[in-house]
């Protein structure tokens, strides 16, 4: 019992970082209907980033934890937010009404370049950051077992869910977001409106990168270890988070993200942790069998 | 009429899709406070002529000159698409419906005024942060939105899906929904398709209170009875090309016209019947 309260706790962290990401490519597929595989590696540059405004800001004598956080958060959003626009800009932009399979490729061909952008720039080892919120609190004791909650997990989940709701108020009540969904459904009919969609489409990369880059954060200050490479991995499970949800579909996107998290973490701590991988893609292919359009995905209906 | 220049002039428009020619050499003005019908049997070039009005074609040839009431003229061939608009102020409705079904019926009346919410993208980033003049124009755009549904008399659907309204509300909306955008042209492709006797009324009613709002329009229309009983101004296209030009009597009684819908063998029964039924 106590056990797997533990592993739930873990899977509901590492979730939480997956729905993040899930959301950027779910935004993206939704409003022009292609996988941004470089989100992936805007994530990894986001804990990058971070990881330098922290070094920095350290050595500029900010010792306040908080502080130091936060204005990290602000900086690192900031500039993979103008990653996540270049690459929209550079790449699929002047391939828009193109063939489908055109920015699929270029992004695939973007993700290439950032991860070697990094590798080159940065050096391919790990680099590590000291923990910076350390302990937690007993949750409960059973059978000599200890279930942690560790501050850390607190604030990735907090984080997270103010994040999370920032963005749905802004998809939802805004101007901005009722654009977003109008270019979602018809994006003919919007520019007919006066919608700049090319504008819209912009800002949904640059909030997507904005948010993977609190994931990137997050994902640096609970593993405290980083490479170029991590986009790769967390970009495929988010990837998978967002379809298991229902591609297109922002709740999806969180809720496939908690499962994808639970199943990881669940597995690893009952059967065994190198095949957590593929329990996460069984699930993935079981649920895709039975619901083609995932969990929250709303299924096309053609009127005839 | 007045002396003043036309609200959009068409000029020498020609339409090519590789050998086809949908609009050849076509000429005719809209005139500012009046309904200009365009009609013509099926496959004559009205919506191809939209399309080039709207944007969503390049024209091979020809102008559209549109004149603002400021007096300010645009050459809509060369604007970006969502310029049409936002700063030629025209709007259109499509012959099938293309509301957005997902959203509330408010939030599609919302959607057409974002550009009178968010000019800018400073402004959309502060309008986020809730700082700017956002919330004043919230409310503006909401009131717009009211006095719409009350013309449409959907005041008491507001919050609910569109894609949930019955088919004669739908196309009533999407009428609120392109008057949203405060044009001052609104292209109409066949509004009345699909509408029973009294929601044509109906419909007919509300094109005249949007003329008399000092919106002109522009209509494409096959219900003989709602052209002739609210048009200023008929233009009859056959074959991409325009055959008649003028009143309604004018137009009924040019024996080129009354040739065109009844010498073809067009699929288009009830437009004779409708033609004499208004007569």
């Amino acid at each position: 019992m106590a056990y797997a309260l533990q592993q739930i706790i873990n899977g509901v962290t590492l979730g939480m970082i997956y729905g993040l990401i899930a959301v950027g490519y779910t935004m993206v597929y939704g409003i022009i209907g292609m996988i941004n595989f470089a989100h992936g590696d805007i994530f990894m540059i986001g804990a990058f980033l971070s990881l330098m405004g922290l070094t920095v800001l350290s050595a500029l004598g900010i010792t306040s934890v908080p502080l130091a956080l936060a204005i990290t958060l602000i900086l690192a959003c900031g500039i993979a937010a103008l990653y996540g626009w270049t690459v929209e800009r550079i790449a699929y932009r002047p391939l828009r009404g193109s063939f489908r399979l055109a920015p699929l490729i270029s992004a695939i061909g973007m993700s290439i370049v950032l991860q070697n952008f990094v590798q080159v720039s940065q050096g391919a080892r790990d680099l590590n950051l000291m923990p910076l919120i350390p302990g937690g609190f007993k949750v409960m004791e059973q059978d000599g077992f200890v279930v942690q909650l560790s501050w850390m997990q607190v604030m990735i989940s907090v984080t997270t869910l103010v994040m999370l709701a920032i963005f749905t108020w802004l998809v939802t009540k805004t101007s901005l977001g009722r654009s977003m969904r109008a270019c979602e459904q018809d994006i003919k009919m919007a520019t007919l409106l006066g919608i700049d969609t090319d504008r819209t489409i912009s800002l949904t990369f640059v909030i997507g990168a904005a948010l993977a880059t609190v994931a990137g954060m997050m994902f640096l200050l609970y593993y405290g270890s980083i490479n170029f490479y991590i986009g790769f991995s967390a970009g495929v499970k988010a990837f998978t988070a967002a379809v298991l949800g229902g591609i297109g579909s922002l709740p999806g996107a969180v809720l496939g993200g908690l499962a994808i998290g639970l199943i990881e973490s669940l597995w690893s701590g009952y059967a065994s942790v190198p095949y957590k991988d593929v329990a996460a893609f069984s699930v993935l292919a079981i649920v895709l069998i039975f619901m083609p359009s995932g969990l929250l995905g709303r299924a096309d209906i053609e009127k005839v | 009429m007045s002396t003043q220049a036309p609200l959009l002039a068409v000029a020498n428009l020609t339409m090519r899709f590789g050998g086809l020619t949908a609009v050849s050499a076509l000429s005719f003005q809209a005139r500012s406070g009046e309904i200009t019908a365009v009609i013509g049997p099926n496959g004559a070039g009205k919506t191809t002529v939209f399309n080039c009005i709207t944007g969503f074609y390049r024209p091979t040839s020809g102008g559209l000159t549109l004149t603002r009431p400021d007096g300010v003229q645009l050459a809509l061939q060369s604007l970006p698409g969502h310029r049409i608009a936002r700063t030629a102020k025209v709007a259109r409705t499509f012959q099938n419906i293309r509301l957005f079904a997902g959203m509330t019926v408010l939030e599609n009346l919302m959607v057409a005024q974002h550009n009178m919410m968010m000019p800018t993208v400073i402004g959309g980033l502060l309008a986020v942060f809730g700082l700017g003049s956002y919330r004043s124009k919230q409310r503006v755009a909401i009131d717009r939105a009211r006095h719409w549904l009350n013309e449409i008399g959907l005041l008491n659907r507001a919050d609910d899906p569109a894609g949930a309204l019955p088919y004669g509300a739908q196309r009533r909306l999407e009428i609120a929904r392109a008057m949203c955008t405060g044009p001052v042209l609104l292209c109409l492709d066949e509004p009345a398709a699909g509408l029973n006797p009294r929601e044509s009324d109906e419909l007919s009613d509300l094109l005249m209170r949007i003329r008399g709002d000092g919106c002109s329009l522009l209509l494409i229309e096959h219900d003989m009875g709602v052209v002739m009983r609210i048009s200023d101004h008929v233009v009859v296209l056959d074959h991409g090309k325009k055959i008649s030009d003028g009143t309604p009597t004018e137009v009924r009684n040019d024996p080129k016209v009354i040739a065109a819908y009844l010498g073809e063998g067009d699929e288009d029964e009830e437009t004779p019947a409708g033609a004499e039924a208004a007569a």
